[in-house]
């Protein structure tokens, strides 16, 4: 299977819709901060990890398939729960990068510079993710509809 | 307050840019690779790099790899409940924001503290 982009799921979400992810990342980040600030890094680390995209992706997924099986007169479908799901189960092999992302800044932030340590983590989140990912899809178990 | 206001800004910037990523890449479960993007890691330890120093974020990060065990606690619950018992969306993905903050504080009381 081929990694695809598709622009026109862009004129699905609305711009309120957009407000709000907007709204929740710069809540949970500057969030993060003051907690850090308040409480010490160790507690406020751990909310670098909070599932901050999930919630607001997972519901617009669910109803915009929704809304177009109702245009085409199915009132009920679970396929929008199973798209959330199938993002979900990607957001697990996104966060085992995320660990690897934080243990390679443990690993490098002070002996190198800050800038190429927080690029190395990113290569490195990425790298673990997309490998997870393409380990799964070709594990022989694996069903066309795992992807 | 001002650095408050410029993370608000930069944090939803960047969480925004992975959250439309993750709208048009296809097939969905490489789409949901970024819904775990460290996005909110990358904008704050940038900052707290260059405001507190490298040691403050350090630390930071290592209490991430606690929280990233919970977020893939929650990920695994939203598998089941979404993809399994096909529970609506809305109230799973947030009625399970309380697994990840009992797996974090448990993590944090258990091996951080």
């Amino acid at each position: 299977m081929i990694i695809k982009l598709n622009l026109g799921a862009l004129k699905q979400t609305q711009w309120h819709e957009y407000a709000v992810r907007f709204l929740l990342g710069g809540l949970i980040t500057a969030v993060t901060g003051w907690l850090a600030e308040r409480f010490g890094p160790v507690f406020g680390g751990l909310f670098l990890a909070f599932p901050a995209i999930f919630p607001a992706s997972a519901t617009l997924l669910d109803k915009h398939e929704r809304e177009r099986k109702r245009k085409a007169g199915i009132p009920f479908t679970v396929r929008g729960r199973l798209a959330a799901a199938l993002e979900a189960r990607g957001a697990v092999m996104g966060s085992m990068g995320a660990m690897v992302f934080a243990f390679v800044l443990v690993k490098l932030l002070g002996q190198v510079s800050a800038w190429l340590s927080l690029v190395l983590a990113t290569a490195a989140w990425l790298a673990i993710s997309v490998g997870l990912w393409y380990v799964r899809k070709h594990h022989p178990w694996a069903r066309p509809s795992d992807c | 307050m001002t650095q408050l206001v410029v993370r608000f800004l930069l944090g939803g910037t960047i969480v925004s840019l992975f959250a439309l990523l993750g709208d048009v890449l296809r097939p969905k479960g490489f789409a949901g690779l970024f819904a775990a993007a460290p996005s909110v890691a990358l904008t704050t330890l940038t900052l707290t790099t260059f405001a507190q120093g490298a040691a403050w974020a350090a630390i930071e990060a290592r209490s991430m790899i606690a929280g990233e065990v919970a977020f893939a606690c929650y990920a695994v619950g939203c598998v089941y409940f979404l993809g399994v018992r096909h529970l609506r969306a809305t109230p799973t993905s947030l009625v399970m924001l309380t697994l990840w903050g009992a797996v974090a504080l448990g993590l944090y009381w258990a091996v951080l503290r």
